[in-house]
């Protein structure tokens, strides 16, 4: 069974093999659609962001698919939970895979990890396919590692898309 | 086929096949969106000669360019040769059109330039022959710099088209200080599986927000301020708390207008100092400032005491003048749609007013919207419950026969969620389909 809400502990720096394990575990709290759960994995401070452009460098000039700072995403998550979200009737169920994962910067406290994804969304008899990279600042606060701000680079980003309700 | 489409009315409701039919479809892009005014573009977005947008007429490939001498063209972007698409980026600059089948090269005004190995065709083969071209849309109008086409050589001019529906255009201008705006700020392109129409008459509707985006809503009147935000997420929250305001509000306070050829507004439902620039929020006192400046005391009071949501009109464009965004929509196939969403910048107001145009953008016009994704939720069920055999007639009757005259030559819905919108666009459908656009035959209402 899955632990509910509790990141692996961390007791050195942040390494590979743990921001590895990071992911995965968010992967999978999102596949099983604890969103309180993945909420709980983000600073208090954090962003999660989907880019409308390759290559966007800020979400303040250029619209985002998804740009949510630490309030909204608390909204989102709300969001996901209600009975009434009609795109959500039926609820979708997704299967992620993480892989190629890199450290990009590590100074111990903290770690910038690229990420390679894999998203299927199945709902209402329709599967859909999403790939692309993830960037996660990961940070160590106490013996838990928290998301401080993640971006998420869809390949078709600038595509003609149906409503996205689910995070990547 | 029948000649006559009135068929598809009675009283206060529509027939489901309307929306479902891939024939009537077809004749919908020859007859309405291959003959009515259909928005196209901003000339911001083609600012130097050789500048150019790729987008679709219909579902026709066109290109908006700005020419040498400076004037707009509207060109199909296909060559004259073997049929092929010729520009294949959204957006760019380019001296000249090259097709990379056989190399046939077009000015920008759409006349062919060059035919390499032009001595094998037929002989009385002529680059000048105006066939042989990307062929130029027969009519392209600017209004202030909103640049529409249409495939038909006469008929209404586009002021004419307009009509009143022009003063939500002058809205979106006459917000800026400096007098000018521009597209900026990337586009979104949603979509979904339904008919184009759906869209449309969703845009108006003051009846289905406090149900349809309740889930938003609750989520949002339950959020912590306290909880931190670099103001984006609060734009967002604040904007989803608006569309909770009870029925009562919905019904009596907001106001449903509607003008000949389809056109339409709803009235504005906001009340909050950070969404609402009349409201003089602190940034919104920046932009006060700059605009009284400008334009003097009196007229910028005038100009923020136009409160309109969306403003439609007819077939393709819709705009919130308010909060600077407009929605093109572009049908794809009789169940498929695609809306392509942009953000103006108005010239002079303060930056922060522009990023919180690109926050309020994604709330309202987001892929991954909280409160859109409800609404193309709702589109999609309309084509799967339409799409069979069993309720045949649509009611669009809400407040049926009980409109109200406006002096500029419209019709007002006697509450804000009358369906006149929806009978009024009907109208003007009727009028295009049985080719008769410039007195259009009164419908269903």
């Amino acid at each position: 069974m899955p632990l509910r809400g509790r990141a692996p502990r961390v007791t050195a720096g942040l390494d590979l093999n743990r921001c590895e394990q990071f992911l995965m575990h968010e992967a999978r709290l999102l596949d099983e659609a604890k969103f309180d759960d993945w909420l709980a994995l983000f600073a208090a401070d954090a962003w999660y962001w989907v880019p409308s452009e390759p290559g966007q460098n800020n979400p303040h000039d250029t619209v985002s698919l998804i740009y949510d700072d630490r309030r909204l995403l608390e909204t989102r998550v709300r969001r996901l939970a209600s009975p009434r979200m009609y795109s959500q009737e039926p609820r979708s169920r997704c299967s992620r895979i993480v892989a190629n994962v890199t450290l990009e910067e590590s100074d111990g406290a903290g770690a910038t990890v690229r990420s390679k994804f894999l998203m299927i969304e199945y709902r209402r008899e329709q599967q859909r396919l999403f790939a692309g990279t993830a960037w996660h600042r990961l940070v160590q606060t106490g013996s838990a590692i928290r998301i401080a701000w993640k971006r998420v680079d869809l390949v078709n980003c600038d595509a003609p898309m149906d409503g996205i309700t689910q995070p990547f | 086929m029948p000649d006559d489409f009135s068929r598809y009315f009675k009283p206060g409701c529509v027939h489901r096949q309307i929306y479902t039919d891939p024939a009537i479809f077809e004749i919908e892009m020859r007859r309405i969106f291959g003959c009515a005014w259909i928005y196209v573009g901003h000339e911001s977005q083609i600012r130097k000669p050789g500048d150019y947008f790729a987008t679709r007429l219909g579902r026709r490939p066109v290109v908006m360019v700005r020419g040498e001498g400076g004037k707009i063209h509207v060109v199909h972007n296909q060559c004259a040769h073997r049929g092929a698409m010729v520009v294949a980026t959204d957006s760019g600059n380019a001296p000249e059109f090259t097709c990379c089948y056989h190399g046939w090269t077009y000015h920008l005004d759409g006349k062919l330039k060059a035919v390499p190995l032009n001595h094998g065709y037929p002989r009385d083969f002529d680059t000048g022959n105006p066939q042989l071209a990307m062929t130029p849309v027969k009519r392209v109008s600017s209004y202030r710099g909103f640049v529409f086409a249409s495939e038909a050589a006469d008929g209404l001019s586009l002021e004419e088209s307009l009509g009143h529906m022009a003063t939500s255009l002058d809205d979106m201008i006459d917000r800026a200080p400096d007098g000018e705006i521009e597209v900026a700020g990337g586009t979104f392109k949603h979509a979904y599986d339904a008919n184009w129409k759906v869209y449309f008459e969703n845009l108006c509707d003051a009846a289905h927000p406090l149900f349809t985006h309740r889930s938003s809503i609750e989520a949002a009147q339950q959020q912590s301020d306290a909880v931190h935000s670099d103001g984006t997420g609060e734009i967002a929250i604040r904007q989803m708390r608006q569309n909770g305001a009870p029925y009562s509000f919905w019904e009596g306070q907001v106001g449903i207008w509607t003008y000949p050829n389809g056109h339409s507004y709803l009235g504005d439902y906001h009340d909050d100092s950070k969404l609402v620039a009349a409201m003089k929020d602190p940034v919104f006192r920046d932009y006060l400032n700059a605009l009284e400046k400008k334009k003097g005391k009196k007229e910028a009071q005038r100009i923020l005491e136009v409160r309109r949501w969306n403003s439609n009109i007819y077939p393709n464009v819709s705009l919130m003048s308010q909060f600077q965004q407009l929605r093109v929509v572009h049908p794809i196939a009789v169940d498929r749609t695609v809306v392509q969403t942009f953000n103006f910048r108005l010239k002079g107001a303060p930056e922060q007013m522009f990023r919180n145009t690109i926050a309020f953008a994604n709330i309202v016009n987001g892929t991954g919207s909280l409160v859109l994704t409800d609404d193309l939720e709702i589109y999609n069920r309309i084509d799967i419950g339409l799409s069979a055999q069993g309720t045949e007639w649509l009611q669009v009757g809400r407040g049926y026969q009980s409109d109200q005259p406006d002096p500029h030559g419209g019709r007002k819905g006697i509450n804000s969620t009358s369906e006149v919108y929806i009978r009024n666009m009907l109208d003007a459908w009727l009028g295009y389909m049985n080719g008769t656009p410039a007195q259009p035959a009164r419908a269903v209402s």
